[in-house]
């Protein structure tokens, strides 16, 4: 199980110009946040299930960009579909990074359906994303670096966390305008 | 192979061409189904299908934020499925255009379509997206060319829904 905040921190921490980091609602976004303000950022404080297809939309249209969208098991679940639309429009750009601590962590760590018998990454394959796997180890980072930048997507890595809390870290502006402008300025 | 004479549907693909839209997200429906090949004939448009419409709206949103103009092509029934998803394009002042075949008003055989038919409008406007309606088929492409730049120049979410009397209601035949 990975210590999900330092993790995220160590996959960015030379991150390159190219890249473009979207993340699902909640501690996916606090996660991000936490790794340094960046313009090419985009956190999601709402809008479940949305990240997912927004990343997908955003690698259609900057096809010469590497996007990145961290999001969880949570949120993951909510647009489970769209690992099949990503299937069928693959985007040689774009990876999905799941944040799977197998619960609602933020409202009171009520378990997911990955804490059962669901398996986000047999899904994932099932629907088409054949460059998919999961992680259990933090010494598994080389892999999701290469997989980002060098690998031809679409690709998806369940990142398996430990089912704790991580402290807020909140976005330069909770102003969806004033966050979606700054992150078109990266363009 | 049958021709298909020049329709309605050709008026929303001129408007697409005219104003750039060059991503195009749907769940089927037979009344946008004219439309939906042209779009995939078209070497500029990307059509994405989807497997529920509210993942048309995420979409939209990203390939706008990107620099792409897109629309998301669905029947009524999957207005319902797009609520929340609405709150996206809202928050962020992100321009979305959708074009809904309405099902469950004229001639509707199928009884399940008629709640969320009933309902299409009424939720449409509680998010706050600019309702738009087109009876006729002469208006088709001057609505949609309305709607579209509405909601491009002044950041905001529009919907044009295409009455089921002109689309003609579905008819379903045995054998």
């Amino acid at each position: 199980m990975i210590d999900r905040r330092p993790f995220v921190q160590k996959l960015l921490s030379n991150r390159k110009e190219n890249l473009r980091v979207v993340s699902g609602l909640g501690t996916s976004t606090w996660d991000l946040m936490s790794a340094g303000d960046n313009k090419g950022n985009f956190g999601f404080i709402g809008a479940m299930g949305q990240a997912v297809p927004f990343a997908l939309g955003l690698s259609i249209a900057q096809p010469k960009l590497k996007v990145v969208v961290f999001t969880g098991d949570g949120d993951m679940l909510m647009s489970i579909g769209t690992m099949a639309t990503i299937a069928n429009h693959p985007m040689s750009n774009l990876t999905v990074l799941v944040m799977d601590n197998e619960s609602y962590v933020e409202t009171g760590s009520q378990p997911t359906a990955t804490a059962g018998k669901t398996n986000l990454e047999l899904i994932a394959k099932g629907s088409g994303i054949e460059n998919s796997y999961t992680i259990d180890s933090e010494r598994d980072d080389y892999k999701i670096l290469k997989t980002i930048y060098e690998e031809k997507g679409p690709s998806l890595v369940v990142i398996k966390c430990k089912p704790i809390a991580t402290p807020l870290v909140f976005p330069h502006s909770f102003d969806g305008v004033t966050a979606i402008n700054r992150f078109m300025e990266t363009f | 192979m049958k021709t298909r004479e020049k329709d309605w549907r050709n008026d929303i693909f001129d408007v697409f061409k005219q104003l750039n839209i060059t991503l195009v997200s749907h769940i089927p429906d037979a009344g946008h189904t004219p439309l939906i090949d042209l779009c995939e004939k078209d070497n500029e448009i990307d059509v994405v299908t989807l497997t529920t419409e509210e993942e048309g709206i995420g979409l939209s949103c990203g390939a706008w934020a990107g620099g792409r103009r897109s629309a998301l092509l669905m029947q009524s029934s999957g207005v319902g499925n797009c609520i929340n998803a609405l709150a996206l394009p809202n928050i962020c002042k992100i321009p979305f255009l959708s074009i809904v075949s309405m099902r469950g008003e004229w001639g509707e055989f199928i009884p399940w379509q008629v709640p969320m038919g009933k309902g299409t409008p009424k939720v449409l406007e509680a998010m706050n997206v600019n309702v738009f309606r087109a009876d006729k088929k002469e208006e088709v492409g001057l609505t949609v060319d309305a709607a579209a730049k509405f909601a491009f120049n002044t950041r905001s979410s529009s919907a044009v829904l295409l009455s089921q009397r002109m689309i003609g209601a579905k008819q379903f035949k045995n054998g």
